[in-house]
C-alpha cells in the first residue's frame, strides 16, 4: 500500500488571541482514507479540522503560524481560499440546509461557481444525491424545502451539497453529534462507501464511531496530538499511556 | 382569613390596573375610528356631496364647491412608491454593510447615525427639504417651483431610512451563523453568500421594516406639505409636478374648515385609512404567501 500524502501538517501552532489552542501539529493525511480525530472536549480536533479548509479565517483573533501543505501548496499561504474550500468540502456538526429547496441546495456551490446549464446542474443533483443515498427518499420533492427533511435526511443532504463542488476532502465536524442511532448507522455506512473516491477526514466524540469506520485516528490533547496511528493499532496497542487512559475511559 | 381576604382583594385591584391600561389603546383606536368615520361618511350619507365627485374629481375648490380627491390619490401613491423604490435599495444595503461588512467600530458609528436620523422631528425633514431639495430640485426643473413631486420623494426616502434599516439589520443579524459557514465551506464569495443566503433567510423581516416604512411615508404629513407644493388641482403627469397628498390636504385646511368643507377633510382621512389598511393587509399576505413556498 503505497498512499498519496493529501493533507502534510509542519509544526502547526494557532492561537485564539493569547491562548494557544494547536501545539506544533504535524500530521500526515493520507488520501481515500477515513482518517479520525478523537479527543475530550476543547482538545482542538475541530480547530484543527477547520484549519484544512481555511474556515477559521472567519474569527477575527485567530493567528496561524507553521505549514500545512495540501497537494504540495501551503495552504497558509496567500492561496485562492474560495478554491481551496472548493477542493475541500465540509458537513457541520448540526445539519445546516439553507432554507430552500432541496434541489437548489445542492445547486448552490456549483451555482457559485458560475455554472448555469440546467441540464448540467440536473445531472449534479441527481448525482449527489444518489451518492450521499438520498436520492430515492427526495426524489419526488426535489422542490420542497428542504428544512421539512430529517435531521439525519438533512446531514445527508449537506453531504450531497458537499459532493456537488466534486472536492477532494470532505472534513466532517461531528456530524452525527446531532443525530439518533438510525440515521448515524446510514451516515457511517455512507462515509464507508464514499472513501473510495474521496479523503475523509471526521472529527468525533464517539470512540466506538472511530474504530468502526476510520483507517487511521489521531488523538488529540490539550491541543496537541498525542498518537497518531492505524485506527486498530491506537485502540488495542496504544503507545501513549495518555491514549491508553482516553480509550479506556478513565477521563474524557 | 381577612387576612388572605385582602390579599386576595389587592390581586384583583392590580389585575384591574392593568387591564383598563391595556383598554386605553383599544378604545383609542375605536374612538378614533368611529369619529373619522362619522363625520366623513355624513355628507355622502345625508347627500350633501356625491361620493362619486369626491373619489375622481381632479380638483379641490372649496369656494366653488368642488371636493375631488382622485389628483391627491395619485401623487400619495407617487410619492410612495418613489420613496420605496429609491429608499428601500438604499436601506437594505446599508443594513447588510452595518451587519455583514463593517468592521463592529464603523458600523457603530453608522447604527447610531441611524438611530439620531430616526429621532429627528418630521418638520425638520421638511425644512431640510424646502431648504437644501427644493432649490436643487428648481435647478434641474422646467417648473417654475421646485416644490415637487421628486422633492417630496427624496425627502421621504430619507424619512424611511432609519426604519428599514434597524429592521433590516435585526432580522440579518438574526440569520444563523451556520448558513454563512455553510455557504463559505462551499465555496462562496462574502456577496455571494449574502446576497444568495443571508439575505432570503432574512427577507420576512426585511420586508416588515419596508411596510413600516410604506407606513411611515404614506402617514407622513409635516415634512411633506413643506415640499410637495400643495396644488388645488390636477394629477401629476412628471416628476416635476406639484402634488398634494391626502394627508396634507387634511393639514392644510381641517383649521378654518366648516360645515361640508370640514366634512369632507374628513372624508379625505377615511379614504387614507382604508388606503393604509388595505396595503397593510395585503403586503402582509403577500409576505406570508413568498415565506410560505
Amino acid at each position: 500500500m503505497n498512499k498519496k500524502i493529501k493533507f502534510n501538517t509542519k509544526n502547526l501552532d494557532l492561537y485564539y488571541g493569547d491562548f494557544q489552542a494547536l501545539k506544533s501539529i504535524n500530521l500526515e493525511i493520507y488520501e481515500k482514507e477515513v482518517t479520525a480525530f478523537i479527543g475530550p472536549s476543547g482538545c482542538g480536533k475541530s480547530t484543527f479540522l477547520r484549519c484544512l479548509n481555511r474556515m477559521n479565517d472567519l474569527i477575527d483573533s485567530v493567528k496561524i503560524e507553521g505549514e500545512i501543505i495540501f497537494e504540495g501548496q501551503d495552504i497558509n499561504g496567500d492561496i485562492d481560499v474560495i478554491n481551496l474550500r472548493t477542493r475541500v468540502g465540509m458537513v457541520f456538526q448540526k445539519p445546516n440546509p439553507f432554507p430552500m429547496s432541496i434541489y437548489e441546495n445542492i445547486a448552490y456551490g456549483p451555482k457559485c461557481q458560475g455554472v448555469k446549464d440546467k441540464t448540467q446542474l440536473d445531472t449534479l443533483v441527481k448525482e449527489s444525491l444518489v451518492k450521499a443515498a438520498l436520492w430515492e427518499e427526495v426524489k419526488d420533492r426535489l422542490n420542497k424545502s428542504a428544512l421539512g427533511l430529517s435531521g439525519g435526511q438533512q446531514q445527508r443532504l449537506c453531504i450531497a451539497r458537499a459532493i456537488a463542488m466534486q472536492p477532494e476532502v470532505i472534513l466532517m465536524d461531528e456530524p452525527t453529534s446531532a443525530l439518533d442511532p438510525i440515521a448515524t448507522a446510514k451516515i457511517e455506512d455512507l462515509m464507508s462507501k464514499l472513501k473510495k473516491d474521496y479523503t475523509i477526514i471526521i472529527v468525533t466524540h464517539s470512540m466506538q464511531q472511530a474504530g468502526r469506520i476510520s483507517d487511521k485516528t489521531a488523538f488529540f490533547l490539550m491541543g496537541e496530538v498525542v498518537e497518531f496511528n492505524e485506527t486498530p493499532v491506537i485502540f488495542t496497542n496504544p503507545a501513549d499511556k495518555r491514549t491508553e487512559d482516553y480509550i479506556t475511559g478513565r477521563f474524557g | 382569613m381577612e387576612a388572605i381576604k385582602r390579599k386576595k382583594l389587592k390581586e384583583k385591584i392590580i389585575e384591574n390596573i392593568f387591564l383598563i391600561c391595556a383598554c386605553v389603546a383599544v378604545i383609542s383606536l375605536l374612538a378614533i375610528t368611529f369619529f373619522v368615520f362619522y363625520n366623513g361618511l355624513k355628507p355622502f350619507v345625508s347627500n350633501s356631496y356625491s361620493l362619486w365627485s369626491f373619489l375622481t374629481g381632479v380638483e379641490w375648490r372649496p369656494g366653488s364647491n368642488l371636493y375631488g380627491i382622485l389628483y391627491m390619490f395619485v401623487g400619495s401613491i407617487f410619492a410612495t412608491l418613489g420613496a420605496i423604490i429609491i429608499g428601500v435599495p438604499v436601506a437594505i444595503l446599508t443594513a447588510v454593510f452595518i451587519a455583514e461588512l463593517a468592521g463592529s467600530k464603523v458600523g457603530k458609528l453608522i447604527r447610531f447615525a441611524v438611530e439620531l436620523l430616526a429621532g429627528i422631528p418630521s418638520v425638520l425633514y421638511g425644512v431640510f427639504g424646502l431648504g437644501i431639495i427644493v432649490p436643487y430640485v428648481l435647478k434641474i426643473s422646467p417648473m417654475a417651483q421646485g416644490e415637487s413631486l421628486l422633492a417630496t420623494i427624496l425627502v421621504l426616502a430619507i424619512m424611511i431610512l432609519p426604519t428599514v434599516i434597524s429592521i433590516s439589520e435585526t432580522s440579518l443579524s438574526t440569520v444563523p451563523m451556520e448558513y454563512r459557514e455553510g455557504s463559505y465551506a462551499l465555496g462562496a464569495s462574502k456577496i455571494q453568500t449574502i446576497f444568495r443566503v443571508v439575505i432570503p433567510a432574512a427577507r420576512s423581516g426585511i420586508m416588515t421594516g419596508v411596510i413600516l416604512g410604506i407606513g411611515r411615508a404614506i402617514g407622513e404629513t409635516m415634512a411633506v406639505m413643506l415640499v410637495c407644493g400643495n396644488p388645488i388641482a390636477g394629477i401629476p403627469t412628471s416628476i416635476f409636478s406639484q402634488i398634494r397628498p391626502l394627508t396634507t390636504n387634511i393639514a392644510l385646511e381641517m383649521g378654518y374648515a366648516a360645515g361640508v368643507h370640514q366634512e369632507l377633510l374628513y372624508s379625505t382621512g377615511v379614504v387614507l385609512f382604508i388606503f393604509i389598511m388595505i396595503i397593510n393587509f395585503t403586503v402582509n399576505k403577500l409576505v406570508k404567501a413568498k415565506v410560505g413556498s
